[in-house]
């Protein structure tokens, strides 16, 4: 493929990695303190887009490294939503149970439907989880006790149970969301680390050369999909708690929880950690200066995806990393401290993954 | 009597969701890639005809032949100039490049002829059927629909196995590196492939018009029916391919007979279940 001539950066890689890593550790540390200095509007910016960053690590996680490009993720963010407003409303459990039991029923239903969508295999498994997300759709519609085709709102009463002041409502849903999207980041960030990382990381190489070192890609690829799909359950299980209102449209819309999150992974850099943060950064400076472009800044979102294809498919972080950009979640270990012997410590995405999802 | 007549209906549905596929299917056959804009598409084939004959006022058949010749100018160059350049081993550019297109199709068309669900009237056709008894009858549109789409997928299979072009698209099919070796173009061959599906999904746009309220969002759920019917017909045969359709609109002509609300499920069940029990579906392709 395209072999950028390595052009290194004029800093010396392992202070920069120390000073990205500062940075984002400050960045954490001034977010978890934001219920103290942010306005209201903000603090629901940012849950919006903690959430958002949830969603595009799994969804990172789940194409970039296994590549399973699923358009289909919006099932799961529905079915946590609707799972987690059943359970709170009729099984009477407190919201903050509910949101990860949502999440596991969410991992649980991943598997029958993945058993169907893996007999689909790469495009056509794009297509095949679409299809199961407008089946979980329809049939969503179909419980008039959740509202049918309408919709409906979640009782004050189960929302005050979280805090009984608005203020402290928000508070206590701020960190919520705050652990999500740590917990999403860190989580992927440890998973890549452990054998399983080497195993996935292997698998977005080359699959074929996976394979015959042992690596059981096809039991991978399925816990993989169930694994975010419990995730991106929970995510959606608190999408739907701060909205307070689900109906099916917005339980299972593709634009928003799938060409949204493609959008943010794809232009940050996918099949990095680094790519869906920076992603999501972009995507709601865009939005936040377009508001009030109604359509025409779906159609830019839509123009940029594919702009960033045709330029550099690897996206904004894969296209530094390929300019001597040191990672901030590192994964694996090389040497280049101790010997120039490694020159960039994980292969940008777009090379790697011209075997992945064959 | 009902039952007899939503199969009836079901039948001539498919037809359509044949048209619907068969320009998915060979795009796929060529490229090995699946255009996620392709029901939008359709729709967009659709809209273009209600600005040319209704807007416009052209004569019905100029204004179709104009939209066949605009869409399949512009498959041929949208191949060339943008799809040509994400195709590669890596499935994730052309679904990524695809799917903005949808999405920029959809609001655009939104942009230009509001959310208002649409539709080309087609006059007395609408009105005529043929009536067998008081509850199974045939309307003369979704016969005389019926019979186009067979006619294009004949023309379509006429392509594939008797002409130069359906030879090279059957050579790249088969083994797309090596047909350079052999002269052939293969940026080119796929513009033309590009173009015949652009034709196919043209045809498909102004009978979708002509049959059903459309509005800028039908685009997915377009695509969706022709990917199943695909799937459910098994891949690489074209009469597979109308069997797929006929089935998926069986399935939803009966499901709406039992309630409208089952309508699209039905669709999707059996498409899941073809996919379960045949996962190569109905009639798939023997040899190469």
């Amino acid at each position: 493929m395209t072999s950028m001539p390595p052009k290194s950066l004029p800093f010396d890689k392992p202070a920069l990695r120390r000073g990205l890593g500062g940075l984002l550790a400050a960045a954490i540390l001034f977010l978890a303190f934001a219920p103290y200095w942010a306005g209201r509007a903000d603090l629901r910016l940012l849950m919006e887009a903690f959430g958002f960053l949830a969603l595009a690590q799994m969804w990172n996680l789940l194409a970039g490294y296994t590549g399973l490009v699923s358009v289909g993720q919006q099932a799961f963010v529905g079915l946590g939503g609707y799972v987690f407003f059943g359970l709170a409303m009729f099984a009477g459990f407190h919201p903050l149970v509910a949101m990860p039991l949502a999440g596991v029923a969410a991992a649980l239903i991943a598997v029958p439907t993945g058993w169907i969508a893996f007999r689909l295999q790469g495009a056509y498994f794009a297509i095949g989880t679409w299809v199961i997300a407008e089946v979980f759709r329809l049939i969503a519609a179909q419980f008039p006790a959740l509202g049918g085709g309408s919709g409906i709102s979640l009782p004050v009463a189960i929302a005050k149970s979280i805090g009984s002041s608005t203020a402290s409502r928000e508070m206590s849903m701020y960190y919520v969301a705050f652990t999500i999207a740590l917990l999403a980041t860190f989580g992927v960030w440890a998973l890549l680390r452990s054998p399983w990382g080497l195993a996935l990381t292997a698998i977005r190489d080359s699959e074929p050369a996976a394979e015959s070192l042992g690596v059981r890609t096809r039991r991978t690829k399925f816990l993989i999909y169930v694994l975010t799909a419990g995730v991106t359950g929970l995510t959606g299980a608190f999408i739907f708690l701060q909205k307070l209102r689900i109906s099916p449209e917005a339980a299972f819309s593709v634009n928003e929880w799938t060409a949204f999150v493609i959008f943010i992974v794809v232009i940050g850099g996918i099949g990095t950690i680094e790519g869906p943060i920076l992603g999501v950064i972009i995507f709601f400076v865009l939005r936040g200066l377009t508001a009030d472009w109604g359509t025409w800044y779906l159609i830019m979102m839509g123009a940029i995806a594919i702009v960033v294809m045709l330029v550099d498919k690897r996206g904004v972080w894969g296209a530094l990393q390929a300019r001597g950009m040191p990672s901030i979640f590192t994964i694996s270990r090389n040497l280049e401290n101790k010997a120039k012997i490694a020159p960039v410590d994980t292969p940008a995405h777009a090379e790697a993954s011209d075997t992945v999802g064959r | 009597m009902v039952w007899l007549n939503a199969l009836l209906q079901g039948v001539l549905l498919g037809g359509l969701y044949a048209l619907f596929a068969a320009g998915l299917s060979l795009m796929f056959g060529v490229m090995r890639f699946v255009n996620i804009a392709h029901g939008d598409f359709i729709v967009f084939a659709a809209y273009l005809l209600m600005s040319t004959v209704v807007m416009a006022g052209m004569n019905p058949f100029i204004g179709i032949g104009l939209v066949v010749v605009i869409m399949g100018i512009a498959g041929y160059l949208g191949q060339r100039f943008v799809l040509n350049r994400v195709l590669g081993k890596d499935i994730l550019p052309p679904i990524l490049v695809t799917f903005g297109m949808s999405i920029i199709l959809q609001n655009a068309l939104l942009e230009i002829f509001s959310a208002d669900s649409r539709r080309v009237q087609t006059g007395w056709l609408e009105t005529v059927s043929i009536q067998f008894n008081d509850v199974v009858a045939i309307g003369l549109l979704p016969l005389l629909m019926f019979v186009a789409a067979l006619a294009i997928l004949g023309v379509l299979q006429w392509i594939f196995y008797h002409t130069a072009l359906g030879r090279l698209l059957r050579a790249t099919s088969d083994d797309a590196e090596i047909v350079p070796l052999m002269g052939g173009n293969n940026a080119h061959i796929f513009g033309l492939a590009t173009m015949l599906a652009s034709g196919v999904v043209a045809i498909a746009g102004v009978l979708l018009a002509m049959k059903t309220n459309f509005d800028p969002t039908a685009g997915p759920s377009r695509l969706l029916f022709a990917f199943e019917a695909v799937i459910i017909g098994g891949l690489g045969s074209i009469w597979g391919t109308l069997a797929g359709g006929i089935v998926l609109g069986v399935a939803q002509t009966l499901g709406a007979q039992i309630d409208s609300g089952y309508q699209m499920l039905a669709g999707h069940i059996a498409f899941l279940a073809v996919l379960v029990l045949r996962p190569k579906g109905l009639f798939p392709r023997t040899i190469g």
